[in-house]
């Protein structure tokens, strides 16, 4: 259609310009094919304005916090965020229990730590990793402040008067020689101005500067620093205390190997340790290593919700089909009718239908009152039917059957009556032609029944969490404890992440077997 | 499925049998919800029936846990909170979501599948993963126990519904409709409102219906991300559960079931309406 000619016909007035061979042009001059695409952009432009407010809510309030989970799920700022001089001092220091230098920051950022009460976070933080963390650092935090190391500000401050002058220290820590001369003096008295500021609300140049500051200069002066704006002091004289002394004085902990190795292992700020954590499995210094026989619970946890969910899946399927099959070939005004006692439970709140089967469950509820009346069971003998495993079988089943039978249904109106008429008249016995003929047409709405079911139960909570006691719960309920109660929300994080990808690959699945598109509600 | 008349006595015996069980599965599906609406006028606190409710003695019932229910500030408080989150959720998602339905119909749309992915994805995620995820992020934003924090994460839950409901009624609708009442000289603005709205209501309606029972009766997200002033009826039903169960819950959920039935009614009559507009009479 590139090139329109005129051909035949005498040329009239209004074809009196000279025919040429060209694109075809639109009612305002531009090419056709131009134009199309403009009206095929505009379209698209209009389609996506459309689309764009909601697809930015979704953005904004689903997929950035699912984003934000995933992130949790590696990020470990905590170690390296609260121990800075730690880190950078022990990743100078291989072995075992480190030497000095490592104590030395280890005082300074704990005293730091412990005026912004950060060290019990912290604590709780490596607790998971390795028992006992927490009342370490809970115990030294506390005794951190009463360490002997005010010998220096004394010995410091007799030797030169000058060195109590707050005033005096301002003016001293602002000369660019002065701070090039002493880092570690720079370094702890900005922290120590800092938090002066932050956490007390006063002005640095008015307070009493604080210990570590003064065992800080110590270090730097002893090491040879000659600042230039400073009074010379000779420290070679002065009384010393070692900081490695002093912490493991206070907690023999601090001497051995293990807080360090956890230390090391968590000071890198994006960690798989929440991952390993959520496989039963645990970082040591030498690799990767299962956790102690107590604290495995998830991979077992992950295999009984896996266990769970299909069993709840194959009882909906058994349950389902004959339904689904009954009401697919009623005919259509008594198909409705019972439709309505499949679509009310779906529309009734997932509260009323757990609260119904607590109620009917109760070693005093109606079902065992029943029993006992009709005498199937003595009063002494009666059922446990909940807080187990039984219970959130039964109930999750009742809830999750009509996700089972509304896709089934909607396969099975789709078979042809006529194939299983055919099948009989060519000489198949009923159950023949139910089982050659039938079925492997009603297989597709097995299937997507069967994923939908499994997707929803293997995530469920609510009903887990109240009919399911000890012995019932699912996955999900370990990681609202984490978030909610032990506040471990990494690997709540980690737990989360995990069983969205399962999801996920189920879905992925799903959507190939039946298509997104396909997903009816209500029926 | 009628059986033939020369059906073998062993065929009769199944054909019998098959209802027979499909009768059970169906009781097992409706009795549940059967039972708990004359236990909620039992006169006692008790959760099973009274030998005087058995006997049809008027003194076994008594409408004590309505009364309760209805003026008890336990529930009253969360009821009222329900009702003020719903709606406005409900509002957010069908406005934004009808909208996006209308974009999403249009013949080209670029990356259509990758973003009809992501409108749906609240409803494929587990609740408790979108849950922790927007704790997480909605305490670093400062939403995280507030009404709009609540709001905004239940009409993220109920915008999938929406979608799939009004995409499902614009698939069959006639384009030439609004090509007609724009060449009658009717812009865009207007021939959505008077040609393209009123066919798709059915739609619009019944995932509004969709969005707000999904708000109403959401209690996963709103554990974690409300505080106590967004305390939602589900709620405070499932800490009657978990703690100490008392009767009244069961009159809670006597009135929701209901609401369920009036939602029910309300859905079955707009599927026949948008059946009978599309020329699609149910045989």
């Amino acid at each position: 259609m590139a090139d329109a000619t005129i051909s035949g016909g005498m040329p009239t007035g209004r074809e009196a310009r000279p025919v040429t061979s060209g694109p075809m042009l639109a009612a305002d001059g531009t090419p056709l094919r131009a134009s199309l695409a403009r009206s095929l952009r505009r379209q698209k432009l209009r389609a996506l304005l459309l689309i764009a407010p909601l697809l930015l809510f979704i953005l904004v309030t689903f997929v950035l916090p699912i984003g934000d989970m995933l992130l949790r799920s590696v990020q470990n700022g905590i170690v390296a965020d609260t121990l800075p001089r730690t880190v950078a001092a022990l990743s100078q220091d291989a072995s075992e229990v480190p030497g000095e230098p490592v104590f030395d920051a280890l005082y300074t950022d704990l005293v730091i730590a412990e005026e912004y009460k950060r060290h019990t976070q912290l604590g709780t933080r490596l607790n998971y990793e390795s028992g006992g963390a927490s009342s370490l650092f809970r115990g030294t935090g506390r005794a951190v402040g009463r360490f002997e190391t005010s010998i220096y500000a004394d010995q410091l401050r007799d030797a030169d008067p000058a060195f109590d002058d707050s005033a005096q220290w301002a003016a001293w820590m602002a000369d660019p020689g002065n701070r090039d001369a002493l880092p570690q003096t720079a370094d702890a008295y900005d922290a120590w101005a800092t938090l002066t500021t932050e956490v007390h609300g006063d002005d640095p140049a008015e307070e009493d500067v604080g210990d570590f500051v003064y065992a800080a200069l110590y270090r730097d002066l002893a090491a040879g620093s000659r600042p230039p704006a400073m009074p010379a002091v000779d420290v070679s004289g002065f009384e010393t205390v070692t900081a490695k002394e002093l912490f493991i004085d206070d907690d023999d902990a601090w001497g051995e190997p293990a807080i360090w190795n956890t230390l090391r292992a968590f000071a890198p700020r994006v960690t798989p340790g929440y991952y390993l954590n959520a496989v039963d499995l645990q970082m040591t210094p030498d690799g990767i290593a299962p956790r102690a026989e107590g604290d495995r619970i998830y991979v077992q946890l992950f295999i009984r919700t896996m266990v769970m969910s299909m069993l709840i899946t194959a009882s909906c399927i058994l349950l389902g089909y004959p339904v689904a099959y009954l009401l697919a070939s009623l005919p259509m005004r008594s198909a409705n009718l019972l439709m309505i006692l499949v679509l009310l439970p779906f529309w009734t709140s997932l509260l009323v239908r757990t609260s119904a089967w607590k109620v009917l469950l109760q070693q005093q509820g109606v079902i065992n009152d029943l029993l006992v009346w009709v005498g199937v069971i003595g009063n002494d003998g009666r059922l446990v039917m909940i807080n187990n495993q039984t219970g959130t079988i039964i109930a999750m089943t009742h809830i999750l059957l009509p996700f089972m039978i509304l896709p089934l249904y909607s396969v099975m109106k789709g078979i042809p009556p006529s194939f299983v008429r055919a099948a009989k008249s060519l000489g198949a016995n009923d159950w023949t032609a139910f089982w050659r003929v039938y079925f492997p047409q009603s297989v597709p709405g097995i299937g997507a029944g069967s994923i939908l079911v499994f997707i929803l139960s293997i995530g469920y909570y609510i009903t887990p969490e109240l009919v399911g006691g000890t012995k019932g719960v699912f996955i999900s309920n370990r990681i609202a404890y984490h978030i909610s109660d032990s506040l471990n929300w990494g690997l709540a994080a980690a737990l989360g992440t995990i069983l969205l990808a399962m999801v996920l690959l189920l879905y992925w699945a799903y959507d190939k077997l039946v298509g997104i598109d396909n997903v009816k509600l209500g029926g | 499925m009628a059986l033939p008349i020369y059906a073998s006595t062993g065929q009769r015996l199944w054909h019998y049998a098959f209802r027979i069980i499909c009768g059970l599965i169906l009781f097992y599906l409706i009795a549940p919800l059967l039972v708990i609406i004359p236990l909620s006028f039992n006169a006692q606190d008790f959760f099973t029936f009274t030998p005087e409710m058995l006997r049809l003695d008027p003194a076994g019932y008594s409408l004590e846990h309505y009364r309760d229910f209805f003026t008890n500030p336990d529930w009253q408080g969360p009821l009222w909170n329900s009702l003020a989150i719903a709606p406005v959720a409900t509002l957010i998602a069908v406005a934004l979501g009808t909208l996006a339905a209308v974009g999403l119909s249009q013949a080209h749309v670029p990356f259509k599948g990758a973003i009809m992915a992501i409108l749906i994805s609240p409803m494929i995620v587990p609740l408790i993963i979108s849950a922790a995820g927007m704790y997480f992020f909605y305490s670093r934003i400062g939403l995280q126990g507030t009404y709009w924090g609540v709001v905004l994460a239940h009409a993220a839950l109920g915008i999938p519904f929406v979608i799939i409901t009004v995409t499902a009624t614009l698939v069959g609708f006639d384009k030439s409709l609004t090509r007609a009442a724009a060449s009658l000289g009717a812009g865009p603005a207007r021939t959505f409102r008077k040609v393209q709205m009123p066919l798709i209501l059915p739609g619009v309606v019944s995932g509004a219906l969709f969005a707000f029972i999904t708000s109403f009766d959401e209690v996963v997200v709103v554990l974690f991300m409300g505080a106590a002033g967004q305390k939602t009826l589900p709620w405070q039903m499932f800490i009657g559960l978990r703690e100490q169960i008392s009767p009244t819950i069961l009159a809670a959920a006597t009135v929701l079931i209901a609401l369920s039935v009036l939602l029910l009614g309300t859905l079955e009559l707009l599927r026949r309406r948008s059946e009978r507009l599309r020329g699609l009479t149910p045989v």
